[in-house]
């Protein structure tokens, strides 16, 4: 593609915002208004379920349902806080769902780079199998396997583990796809060169290779934690004993108390949420490629 | 201008070639490389899915499992829940996917506009949902939707509406559920589709405007068919999601009330982990697959055909 034109939209505002009249800068301004307004509304809808949560979570559950609603931060975070461990142990539940999904993330991502990379670069016997495979994995719904999966993992006797949480889905077809597509882009030539100066497969894969897919598998890696850190059927099925639930268990678990504590729940919501929203703070460019994964190509 | 979606696509001529021939002289290494993928998905995913089909084809009674054919699949016609679960599926797909694909590609177009200020903070603010967790926002919304004095109702109040009895009636909890589903979604496909009008090329903008296209036309003319591909992938993906809907409507009404928000993979979930019925889970299970491949071939006759 040739040198990008100014966009005409961008060359129309600079075309008028030197040499219009007031008048119609009065008249573009009244025309422009309603987008800011459709814009300000979509905004407000995005954001007050999440303004409610926080301000909900530093109230008692009665302030949650008064006239009117408490519409500034409360005093009760503490007490909220504690009630929240007493029930189901949330510290625990946190680390929980963190440990996990972060074993899930490293061990998940390393097998979707490797059979990536080996899917993008090699030719071997049972490479087109194995590629049908996992194009058929992204296809059919994980749904059906829970009950074989189930009394496999019922079988090895690891119901209420980790391992069972963690296991069964590491290899992350979506993963694999996105890693193949990444690693078709690099230019074989190069791997050649490495090998000729005599560098062995892995070297040339780790130093040379692995370096400049690195936007996308830092995309993978948090497509993949997010992914782990919401999964909820799974771990549902997976774990019994409270000690051992991730977030969303114990949130669920919460609702089916015989009376919620839902200035609670609204608290664990929001703690259940923010390492999603600091990741999405810290690495919005490749949460974002992660998200979209392979949907756009330019 | 190539937009590849969740299509495969090798690349053709001299690279292949080339790759090829490196391919040959380092089988080994690259076999090495995708073992681990290749012996979990075998475990993992062909012998469980395997074992699936196997089951669905059984019924179990009393600890004896007996060789029933076809019988679980003939079970899937004659149930009304089935029906109900892909009714309100249908639903889904029918009142919640082009209603949030509009909205999200609304709100993409009028981002997308140069004169646009705050277009950083809009973007993310309405993308803000994407970044929730999926169980804490249904948690969110089921304590929102309360009727006596739930956030919702007391904002509607405020206008003069009388209390919705969200989550207890049949027809207000389709409402809630797509209502969710949309704030938790639109602003996701939003960016996605945002994408790909940035990928739009600006002549194209260009040559409309001195055929003398208006706003409108240049969008229905332009922009729509130009976003064609983002826009398939968009509606795919969110069929597929609507298909395999769980956590929502779970934490939000346990499917009820009286099945109104009943969808397939919950009620695989009751069959199986309730009732404890695997051969009939499976069979359920089955026709999830079949209705997903269906999908999946749909949509690659739409990525083929040229507009």
């Amino acid at each position: 593609m040739t040198v990008a034109p100014i966009r005409p939209a961008v060359r129309e505002t600079i075309a008028s915002s030197r040499a219009v009249a007031p008048a119609s800068r009065v008249r573009r301004a009244v025309l422009r208004s309603p987008v800011y307004l459709a814009l300000a509304v979509a905004a407000v809808v995005s954001v007050l379920p999440f303004a409610w949560m926080v301000i909900a979570s530093t109230h008692t559950t009665a302030d949650l349902f008064a006239t009117p609603l408490p519409v500034l931060p409360g005093g009760e975070l503490w007490a909220n806080l504690a009630r929240l461990e007493e029930s189901v142990q949330f510290g625990r539940v946190m680390l929980n769902s963190a440990l996990i999904a972060v074993i899930y993330t490293v061990f998940s991502s390393i097998v979707s780079v490797m059979c990536g990379y080996g899917l993008a670069t090699y030719r071997f016997r049972g490479r087109g199998v194995l590629l049908g495979i996992v194009l058929v994995t992204m296809m059919i719904p994980m749904q059906v396997l829970l009950v074989p999966l189930f009394q496999m993992m019922a079988s090895a006797g690891w119901i209420d583990t980790y391992q069972a949480v963690i296991l069964p889905f590491l290899a992350n077809a979506f993963g694999i796809f996105l890693m193949r597509q990444a690693f078709l882009d690099f230019p074989v030539s190069l791997v050649e060169a490495a090998r000729i100066d005599g560098a062995d497969e892995l070297r040339t894969f780790y130093r040379i290779v692995l370096p400049v897919a690195r936007p996308q598998v830092a995309a993978l890696i948090i497509y993949t934690f997010i992914s782990q850190w919401n999964a909820f059927i799974w771990p549902l099925l997976m774990l019994n004993t409270e000690s051992n639930y991730t977030v969303p268990v114990a949130l669920n678990t919460m609702i089916g108390l015989s009376r919620v504590d839902y200035s609670g729940l609204m608290l664990g919501s929001l703690l259940a949420t923010l390492p999603l929203m600091l990741l999405f703070l810290v690495f919005q460019r490749q949460f974002v490629t992660g998200l979209l994964g392979g949907a756009v190509k330019g | 201008m190539a937009s590849t979606s969740l299509v495969l696509r090798e690349r053709g001529g001299a690279e292949t070639t080339r790759r090829r021939a490196l391919g040959r002289r380092l089988q080994r290494p690259g076999a090495w490389f995708s073992l681990p993928a290749a012996v979990l998905l075998v475990v993992f995913f062909a012998y469980p899915l395997a074992t699936s089909l196997w089951q669905s084809l059984h019924a179990t009674a009393g600890g004896v499992t007996t060789w029933v054919g076809l019988e679980q699949y003939a079970r899937l016609f004659e149930d009304p829940l089935v029906g109900k679960s892909l009714a309100n599926a249908g639903m889904i797909l029918v009142v919640q996917v082009p209603l949030m694909i509009g909205l999200a590609v609304g709100l993409a177009y009028l981002l997308n506009q140069a004169w646009l200020r705050f277009r950083g903070g809009f973007r993310l603010l309405v993308f803000l949902p994407a970044v929730t967790t999926l169980v804490a926002y249904a948690v969110v919304f089921r304590v929102m939707l309360a009727t006596d004095g739930g956030a919702i109702n007391q904002l509607i109040g405020l206008v003069g509406i009388a209390p919705v009895d969200w989550l207890n009636n049949e027809w207000w909890a389709r409402v809630a559920l797509i209502a969710a589903i949309t704030w938790r979604w639109t602003g996701y496909n939003m960016v996605i589709i945002l994408a790909g009008l940035q990928s739009i090329p600006a002549e194209l903008y260009e040559a409309a405007r001195i055929d003398g296209a208006g706003r409108w036309q240049t969008f229905t003319r332009v922009v729509l068919p130009q976003l064609r591909p983002v826009l398939i992938f968009t509606t795919v993906t969110s069929t597929i999601g609507a298909l395999q809907l769980f956590d929502e409507n779970w934490i939000l009404t346990e499917g009820g009330p009286n099945d109104a928000t009943l969808t397939p993979v919950l009620y695989l979930y009751k069959v199986g982990f309730r009732q404890f019925d695997f051969g009939y889970a499976s069979a359920i299970a089955w026709l999830l697959v079949g209705i997903t491949a269906v999908i999946a071939f749909v949509q690659f006759r739409l990525m083929r055909e040229k507009p």
